[in-house]
């Protein structure tokens, strides 16, 4: 569905993302991992064309988009969350979805309707009414859910909406993610929770210094040296080993 | 939009349209239909301001394109006043998406689109000064030739119910604009421009869709003016004047609401009014007036004379169901 080719973006003499490639298989959810400044989110903003890419491509659905604007992308099918939540603070939780919903519904009446669904779905239905400022973080993060759903999306692109939640709040909305995959959205997700990760991806991406270092399912993932190094530094692989050998 | 969405309009419209009937003094009518021209200045004002976002501080432009336009339509070519309305309108409309397409393509926003719009106007109102065929410092003068079909009439009470149906009708467009998916996106716009990009908003579009309207609507009350009083200049027609009464209504009375514009202006200009008549001859104290009532208006009204009301009326309210905003 969605493919990345040999992707770069360069701001000035940082490389934020170096001859990335990946590959989203339509229907599946596909975890993008790394630790911190790896460069997950402008990877995203390449994918949902808040950036366009210094070299390489972005294919969607075969398709070469790389030089579309992000609205036209939206058009397409592409929807993506922000990892700063961006509500419309001076609307109502409601009208804020309803922008999203506007973007395959004209009509006031049919996106207004089309919200509140998507709003009940992801859990908002007794905020609906209540102003986007008044939410709390969990209440925003499942707010940016909600109004990308609404424009009816093909692929969805998750920027750590798990960051900042509680546990319980976290194994609240892992159903609702699973739940909407199920429905035949395709999911691109960056997220730092690996309980999470380990839950949802069927297929992870790790990403650390703008390059892509390991891919594979995510047991096989988190096994990998690279990547065990790529978070706890060089040595740590063969340290750890060490470790669980004389446990 | 449904017939039920603008029923309070016509409501109001109508009951103002009465008062032609019971008033006639010519000074009071005077008063209503200036105000009513600056009211519908500033509703365009707040079409791009207070839905979209984007504060301009040059709407004098608009509104001397207009009033210039069918002035000198009429004056130097001959052309029909009404038809001269209409042109002077569109002509507003045109310069609004020009000064839109150059300025919000380069991602111009806040105190520098501020800025770009001010220095239009400026640009607009040197030009008409010196040129010649705007009648330099001297300005053009319409002919006295009161017909209707000259847009010119015996009563001054036509004129009011002119005025004030034109300010009905962009009532009911931006009543349209709060019910539509223009309007969703507008202030989506507003709100955050990003995520409303990421939601498939074509903000682009959206603005200059926005300054467009607002730049039309401006420039037909500078059309209004110019057929009203008969004479324009450079320093009436694009003066700074225009521009912060096209902003100070709207704040006033509300921004990014139906009503805000008209309620702001008729505050501003009633109170303005009474000062002059209980201070008799001092020099500018109307003006003064406008400066402090924003200044009350910024800091205990944030939201106009119109969000004061519905906060005031809250409290009575919220004991029901939550509902929907």
């Amino acid at each position: 569905m969605l493919e990345v080719q040999n992707a770069t973006k360069r701001f000035g003499g940082l490389v934020a993302v170096n001859r990335a490639s990946l590959k989203v298989a339509a229907g599946s959810i596909t975890g993008l991992i790394g630790p911190n400044g790896a460069g997950k989110t402008t990877l995203f903003t390449l994918i949902s064309g808040f950036e366009r890419p210094t070299e390489g491509r972005v294919l969607f659905q075969g398709q070469d988009i790389s030089r579309d604007e992000p609205h036209i992308r939206a058009r397409h099918g592409i929807a993506r969350t922000f990892q700063i939540v961006q509500p419309f603070a001076g609307l109502s939780v409601v009208e804020n979805i309803a922008v999203g919903a506007h973007l395959r519904h004209a009509k006031r009446a049919d996106a207004m309707a089309r919200a509140e669904a998507v709003g009940h779905r992801v859990g908002l239905g007794p905020e609906l009414g209540k102003s986007a400022a008044s939410l709390t973080v969990a209440g925003r993060k499942r707010l940016e859910l909600a109004r990308a759903l609404a424009t009816e999306p093909k692929l969805l692109l998750l920027d750590e909406v798990l960051a900042g939640l509680n546990p319980s709040e976290i194994r609240d909305i892992i159903p609702v993610i699973h739940a909407i995959r199920d429905e035949g959205v395709t999911i691109l997700m960056i997220e730092h929770v690996m309980q999470a990760v380990m839950n949802l991806c069927e297929q992870v991406y790790v990403l650390a210094q703008g390059l892509i270092i390991a891919e594979g399912p995510p047991t096989e993932v988190c096994d990998n040296p690279l990547v065990v190094e790529a978070y706890l530094g060089v040595g740590a692989a063969e340290r750890l080993k060490r470790g669980s050998v004389h446990a | 939009m449904t017939f039920r969405d603008i029923v309070p309009i016509i409501i109001l419209v109508a009951f103002l349209a009465l008062v032609p009937v019971f008033i006639t003094a010519n000074t009071v009518l005077n008063f209503l239909v200036f105000t009513l021209i600056v009211a519908l200045a500033a509703q365009g004002w707040n079409i791009l301001g207070g839905f979209g976002g984007q504060f301009s501080f040059g709407h004098a432009a608009f509104f001397g394109t207009g009033a210039y336009a069918a002035a000198l339509l009429q004056a130097r070519l001959g052309i029909n006043p009404w038809t001269a309305f209409a042109i002077g309108s569109a002509a507003g409309g045109a310069v609004g998406w020009v000064i839109g397409y150059l300025s919000f393509r380069s991602g111009l926003r806040g105190s520098y689109f501020a800025l770009v719009t001010l220095a239009f106007a400026e640009v607009l109102r040197i030009l008409a000064n010196a040129a010649t065929f705007t009648g330099g410092a001297a300005g053009v003068l319409i002919k006295l030739d009161v017909r209707p079909e000259n847009f010119q009439f015996e009563s001054r009470g036509a004129f009011f119910w002119i005025a004030l149906a034109l300010v009905g009708a962009v009532l009911v467009l931006t009543r349209w604009i709060e019910r539509s998916r223009f309007g969703a996106q507008l202030v989506a716009v507003r709100e955050n421009e990003a995520a409303a990009k990421a939601l498939g908003v074509d903000t682009l579009r959206v603005k200059l869709g926005a300054i467009t309207l607002s730049g039309a609507v401006t420039a037909a009350a500078g059309c209004l003016y110019a057929q009203y009083f008969l004479y324009v200049d450079a320093n009436i027609a694009y003066g700074t004047w225009i521009s912060v009464e096209a902003i100070l209504a709207p704040i006033i009375g509300g921004l990014g609401t139906v009503l805000g514009p008209l309620v702001g202006a008729v505050a501003l200009h009633g109170l303005g009014e009474i000062t002059k008549l209980a201070a008799g001859s001092v020099p500018g104290i109307d003006l003064m007036v406008f400066g402090a009532l924003l200044v009350v208006a910024v800091a205990f009204a944030p939201d106009g004379i119109l969000g004061l009301l519905r906060r005031l009326r809250r409290p009575i309210r919220s004991s029901g169901v939550s509902g929907h905003a």
